[in-house]
């Protein structure tokens, strides 16, 4: 390998990126457009959920039962409805997300210690407003009964058991906001993206403007082609990253609780790992549509399967497998792990061997297919 | 062969059906302007490309530069300049950035390439645009730079392919001046043109249509093989004349400017057989002188020649 061919072909690529403001441009662009739109617009905790509330009983325990649901910061009660029938069409026309049904003797039974029911309707067809409606209006029922019991055997004269309460600790992210976990995470999606698509039309652009010809001519060897068209754009990377990681922080707030240089370090070897994957792309593209397509098509799984938008654990176990092929996930790892947790490189050690182990085999992959000859 | 550059035997190129190159045996001598002529889709990039080494032959051998073209093209590679069909420059890189580029890629680095590419700039005048952008450059500008980019590392052997396509006729005059120039130097040139008066221009020719090889000598030796008389007549009635002579069977070719016809036939005295033709036709011939045969016209003759007899030959192969 002959490092002044590599250096020139490096140079090169920087000449002309430098050249390509509308590249360049979107480069910088792009990664905020998105820090902003996936910071402020998801948002994963299901609070505030519409809730209409059914009362048959209309007594004081019932509405002392809607105002505990109501402080817990995750009912907004958007009305009160008469009848199954309109409960039905306030959550049919999405008004209401849930509805409190509570039966009408709830305050007499209630008195007479007799069993009682509450009932919770909710649109499943979220998911998500299912398990965190579940979640906290079954903790709240629980809590009332265990007061209740303790009421009446007071009452007779008895020292109920004390309540067991559970008491959460959060750490990393105490607040649990979505921003601060998506963010990290982001750096890596974003620069999957842009280095992906960067390098895919690469080589395809060499090919579509006839200059593949004096390239595959000259005595220029594929790993040096490979290095060389991949070491300006790792540039470009890090300074993609910075620049989300700054701004997630004075936006969103977004700790940084370990080693800056590390994770900068780690995010070498997680860019680099991209830009060849685009370069085996190019490899294969005939145009440089084909190229952007291909990268497009990447991103989804990229998304879907990392870690990014759903827990991996909580993943089937051929989606894990797929998923730890992709340099994401273990980026996101890395990131995460260094931004919140404040990891250090050897708590990261299996996730740096993997990354490596996909950059290397990426380059060999991108050198093979990279032939010097045509057609 | 006492010092051939480039040999070649039976070399062969398929895609899929069709044949691009068939059975292709020449060499080329050191230092020689070797010209490669033929309509387009003769074969010609076909068959450099495998002599460059990147396109594998289906059959036949070849050796360049010393090199054997299917086991050795990276050692081939070190050693010729290739200009493409289509000068292949970075168009938003400037001339200079291009050159520095080549020369890098060539393996020149430090004070070696700044030195090489000042001596360049300067020997083929392009030293006034070595900041201009390669793609803002007019067609005889890019070919220029296209020829210092194949000859950056100062290859023994370069191949050319339709270097004067689409280029002014001033460009094409000084860029064959250049080549005569390298040719001077001792560097072996193979350029393919379909310009006749740049075949007169090579020292040696060969003529290739549809993939084969139909004829290789000298332009003399090109046109003499051909036993080709030609006449210049100066005709009352043009057009009748040339209907009356083209229809004649030992005819090769007819073409005329203004009055003049000129008139070109095989093995037979050509003022003899105008004045017989053009008699029986009642057109007057108002003077007639013998014609020197060109290099076009044996390309003409050796086209029609070989056009009605080997489509009986190739549906037989
Ligand atoms: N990569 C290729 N795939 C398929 N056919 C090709 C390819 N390259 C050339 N050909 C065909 O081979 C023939 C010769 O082409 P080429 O060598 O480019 O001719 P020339 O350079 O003399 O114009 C043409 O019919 C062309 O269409
Ligand atoms: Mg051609």
């Amino acid at each position: 390998m002959s490092l002044s061919r590599l250096l020139a072909i490096a140079v090169k690529e920087l000449l002309q990126l430098r050249r390509d403001r509308l590249t360049l441009g979107m480069m910088v662009v792009l990664p905020m457009m998105q820090l902003l739109l996936f910071g402020y617009a998801i948002d994963t905790d299901v609070r505030h959920m519409q809730t209409a509330v059914f009362d048959q009983d209309r007594s004081a325990a019932s509405r002392d039962l809607v105002q505990r649901m109501v402080a817990t910061g995750f009912y907004d009660v958007v009305g009160h409805v008469h009848g199954y029938a309109q409960t039905r069409r306030a959550l049919r026309s999405g008004e209401a997300s849930v509805a409190l049904v509570i039966p009408a003797n709830y305050e007499a039974h209630l008195r007479a210690g007799e069993p009682n029911q509450v009932q919770l309707v909710v649109d499943g067809s979220d998911p998500q407003t299912v398990s965190s409606a579940l979640n906290t209006a079954s903790g709240l029922v629980a809590s009332l009964s265990g007061e209740q019991t303790r009421v009446a055997l007071a009452r007779c004269g008895v020292q109920g058991p004390a309540a067991i309460e559970l008491v959460p600790s959060t750490w990393y992210n105490p607040e649990l906001r979505t921003s601060v976990f998506i963010v990290p995470g982001l750096v890596g999606v974003i620069l999957t993206m842009t280095m992906v698509m960067l390098t895919s039309m690469a080589i395809a652009r060499e090919r579509e403007r006839g200059t593949l010809e004096q390239l595959v001519v000259s005595p220029v060897k594929p790993v040096e082609l490979v290095l060389g068209k991949i070491a300006p754009f790792v540039v470009l990377g890090v300074v993609q990253m910075s620049l989300i990681l700054g701004l997630g922080h004075a936006i969103f707030y977004v700790p940084m609780r370990g080693n800056l240089g590390s994770l900068y370090l780690m995010a070498l070897l997680f860019i680099s790992a991209n830009l060849a994957l685009g370069l085996f792309f190019s490899t294969i593209a005939k145009t440089q549509q084909q190229a952007m397509q291909m990268s497009f098509f990447f991103l989804l799984p990229n998304i879907l399967l990392s870690g990014f938008m759903f827990p991996f654990a909580a993943m089937p176990r051929p989606a894990q497998i797929l998923g730890e092929a992709l340099p994401l996930t273990h980026f996101l790892r890395i990131v995460r792990g260094i931004a919140l947790k404040g990891a250090t490189m050897a708590d990261l050690g299996r996730e740096v061997v993997s990354l490596a182990a996909i950059l290397a085999v990426l380059v060999m992959l991108a050198s093979l297919r990279f032939s010097k000859k045509l057609a | 062969m006492t010092d051939a550059i480039i040999v070649t035997e039976g070399l062969q190129r398929r895609f899929g059906a069709l044949v691009a190159v068939a059975d292709i045996s020449f060499s080329v001598e050191r230092g020689e302007i070797f010209g490669v002529l033929g309509p387009n889709g003769a074969g010609k990039s076909t068959l450099i490309r495998m002599l460059c080494g990147i396109l594998d032959p289906s059959g036949g051998r070849g050796q360049v530069v010393g090199h054997d073209i299917e086991r050795e093209p990276e050692a081939i590679k070190r050693r010729i300049g290739y200009m493409t069909q289509r000068f292949s420059l970075y168009e938003d890189l400037s001339v200079e950035e291009n050159l520095r580029f080549y020369a890098g890629v060539y393996g020149l680095s430090g004070r070696k390439r700044k030195q090489r590419v000042e001596e360049l700039l300067e020997s083929s005048g392009l030293a006034p645009r070595r900041r201009q952008l390669a793609g803002t450059l007019s067609g005889g500008w890019k070919q220029r730079v296209a020829l210092t980019c194949a000859i950056v590392h100062d290859p023994p052997l370069i191949f050319l392919d339709e270097p004067t396509a689409g280029v002014d006729p001033v460009s094409r005059r000084s860029f064959w001046n250049r080549i005569h120039e390298l040719s001077a130097r001792g560097t072996t040139v193979l350029v393919t043109t379909h310009y006749m008066d740049e075949a007169e221009r090579c020292h040696r020719l060969a003529f290739i249509s549809a993939g084969r090889l139909l004829d290789v000598g000298t332009p003399e030796q090109i046109v003499a093989r051909r036993d080709l008389h030609v006449a210049e007549l100066e005709v009352d009635d043009g057009l009748a004349a040339e209907a009356a002579l083209t229809a004649h069977p030992a005819v090769d070719e007819v073409s005329h400017f203004g009055r003049v016809l000129r008139l070109a036939c095989v093995g037979i005295d050509a003022e003899m057989l105008a004045a017989e033709v053009l008699e029986e036709a009642g057109v007057a011939i108002r003077s007639s002188r013998p014609g020197r045969p060109t290099v076009e016209d044996a390309f003409v003759s050796i086209a029609k020649r070989d056009n009605d007899p080997a489509l009986a030959k190739r549906g037989a192969a």
